[in-house]
């Protein structure tokens, strides 16, 4: 692709300097080549951006114009598509594992996102020090968020396992009773959300990124004013860090709610559906019941939740958040 | 960070009064105590991953025992062999799953890269009309969570006869629209913009065309950018889940390892198998972590610009 448009703007460079030498073949390219320079601009920028608009046509907007066309139908991908109406639609108000999805993930949204915001902003406050060992600290809270998701899973499976896992040793030393972490419907959840605390290290980088941009000059205009350690933390690091906090507000919301391979893999959903994550579910409808019209249905509405969330966030929390007069 | 010369100024005066003793020792307290939670935190992350190695050196046996030992005796580097090359219900194993994984990786590397690098040089450097439009319809696909698409491209995958075969995975990396690839057009159209204009004009008045700008000029300067890229790329392709499991599930000649370490504990229908799964776990991570203390740099800075474009 790449040496093919390459070819067009190089011969056009040689067709005007010596145009006598231009072959017949390669001729008609150079008529095809706009004269002006804004003609020329117009032309190349848009092979340029050939790739990505190839791609935005056909793995956007034709698969968004499926899923659209999808919701109104009733397939199985073996029989022909019916036209069902707003039947999809319908079902929905009738559909309670629908419901329990949306409870699952709501719940691991609440658990863990706020939790790991506030630790992983600590954790960054602690990581933003000048103390010894730094690198190595910031790489072993890192580490664990780049774990592939799949050993990730097999990892705390067997971490959360009720006879020989690490966790419930750990309460054994404690003189705690054992938990049937994987196994409970109580308790199945809080294990997947002690999980993902666990790759918190992104989320600490972000912070860490922020922190070390907010101006030396600042603390020290503060220290001059008087102001001690909480002082500083509260009315400078704080507020200057409000975007970045915001930012990984709206992140940890989308992420959460698109959360996948931990229900799939450790607890299939269960027990008792209460790993349903709304994804899960959503995949299995599609993809194991190959009802694709209900999935469409599921996945729009997935993007209007996180859509409204995302706004709502906007609305209610983003007027907290400082933005330096700069 | 003044209270730290301070500090040291103060530690050189020998007879210094007591009220600057007491700062000496707040601030020597304070560190401490940073050290301290710094320390216990750094424990309660490394714990897992100390679980997972020595386990993966236990016998069967030891993984079962109360309380766990943490040094196993002796340690049974077998269980790595035995995880390597177990071929249950006679699937191809590790070896195959690896290659696999390399192809789609190499590929989706050059396809992300071209892609994602012409791009954003366009939006960074042509001035051509509707840039703006562009850029808005890249940076809106970023919005777009993935799992929206995910039954339409399957659906449509099917009807085009690509289920199980490696194109839903590498080919839309050729035309920026997998995962990452806004992201990757937004990071590397930052850096492109950061490069002098001087150095394509010096090159326009030689009579370079505009791809060769790019590419002989624009690409080698860009190295860093591409760098990051190049290490998200890796990663994202090498822990992928879901894209395997949709497209490549039913075809265990094509697995990847992330979907063949998922599968290889279903195979385990008779008793689980703590410590090959561990010992395949460990190695399924191995590559990632050297790619992150070889590229680390690369990395942290990926995730910066991701984090300041909000």
């Amino acid at each position: 692709m790449g040496r093919l448009r390459a070819r067009q703007p190089a011969l056009h460079g040689r067709g005007r300097q010596r145009r006598q030498d231009v072959s017949v073949q390669t001729r008609w390219l150079g008529r095809l080549w706009p004269r002006t320079a804004k003609g020329r601009r117009t032309v190349t920028g848009y092979l340029f951006m050939l790739p990505f608009i190839l791609g935005f046509l056909l793995w956007f907007l034709a698969p968004a114009l499926v899923a659209a066309w999808l919701a109104f139908f009733d397939w199985n991908m073996i029989q022909d598509p019916t036209f069902i109406g707003l039947g999809n639609f319908r079902h929905i108000f009738r559909d309670t594992l629908f419901l329990q999805s949306l409870k699952a993930t709501t719940y691991y949204t609440l658990g863990s996102v706020p939790v790991s915001l506030v630790l992983a902003f600590l954790f960054a406050l602690l990581l933003n020090t000048k103390v010894r060992g730094m690198a190595i600290f910031r790489t072993i809270y890192y580490l664990p968020s780049i774990v592939p998701a799949v050993a990730n899973a097999v990892l705390w499976n067997f971490v959360f396992s009720t006879e020989f896992g690490l966790v419930n040793a750990l309460l054994r030393a404690l003189g705690l009773p054992k938990v049937p972490w994987l196994q409970d419907p109580e308790w199945a959840m809080p294990a997947l959300i002690i999980m993902s605390l666990w790759g918190l290290g992104y989320t600490v980088v972000i912070y860490l990124a922020g922190l070390q941009g907010i101006p030396e000059v600042l603390y020290e205009a503060a220290e001059v004013d008087g102001a001690g350690r909480w002082a500083k933390l509260r009315h400078v690091t704080i507020p200057l860090m409000s975007p970045v906090i915001f930012f990984n507000l709206i992140m940890g919301i989308i992420g959460s709610f698109q959360v996948f391979t931990a229900g799939y893999l450790i607890t299939a959903g269960g027990p008792q559906n209460s790993t349903l994550f709304y994804v899960l579910y959503t995949y299995r409808t599609g993809i194991q019941y190959f009802n694709m019209g209900y999935a469409a249905v599921l996945a729009w509405i997935l993007f209007f939740i996180i859509l409204g969330l995302t706004l709502l966030v906007f609305r209610y929390v983003g007027r907290l958040v400082y933005y330096e007069a700069l | 960070m003044a209270t730290q010369s301070e500090t040291v100024s103060v530690r050189r005066a020998p007879g210094s009064r007591p009220a600057i003793g007491r700062l000496v020792n707040g601030e020597r307290l304070w560190r401490a105590l940073i050290w301290t939670l710094l320390l216990v935190g750094a424990c309660v992350m490394l714990l897992p991953f100390l679980w997972l190695v020595t386990s993966s050196l236990k016998t069967e046996l030891e993984v079962f025992q109360y309380p766990p030992k943490w040094i196993p005796n002796p340690p049974q580097f077998q269980n790595y062999i035995d995880a390597w090359t177990t071929k249950p219900l006679r699937h191809p194993g590790f070896g195959i799953y690896l290659k696999n994984t390399f192809f789609i990786v190499i590929l989706n590397e050059i396809g992300i890269l071209g892609s994602t690098s012409l791009c954003a040089y366009a939006l960074a450097r042509i001035d051509f009309p509707g840039k703006n439009f562009w850029f808005g319809i890249v940076l809106s696909t970023m919005m777009l969570p993935a799992v929206v698409l995910m039954i339409p491209t399957f659906v449509l995958y099917s009807r085009m006869g690509w289920v199980n075969t490696f194109l839903p995975l590498t080919v839309p990396h050729f035309f920026a629209a997998s995962g990452g690839g806004a992201f990757f057009i937004f990071l590397l159209r930052q850096f492109f913009l950061s490069l002098p204009e001087e150095l394509a004009d010096a090159a326009r008045v030689d009579g370079c065309s505009e791809f060769g700008i790019y590419r002989r000029i624009m690409l080698p300067l860009a190295k860093p950018a591409l760098a990051t890229v190049a290490v998200f790329t890796f990663i994202w392709t090498w822990n992928d889940y879901m894209g395997p499991l949709l497209y490549l599930a039913k075809d265990p000649n094509k697995w990847t390892v992330a979907l063949g370490l998922a599968m290889f504990r279903t195979f385990m229908w008779q008793r689980t198998r703590w410590d090959l799964l561990m010992a395949a776990s460990t190695m399924m991570i191995i590559p990632i972590i050297v790619i992150f203390f070889l590229a680390q740099r690369y990395f942290i800075q990926g995730i910066v610009v991701s984090g300041l474009k909000g």
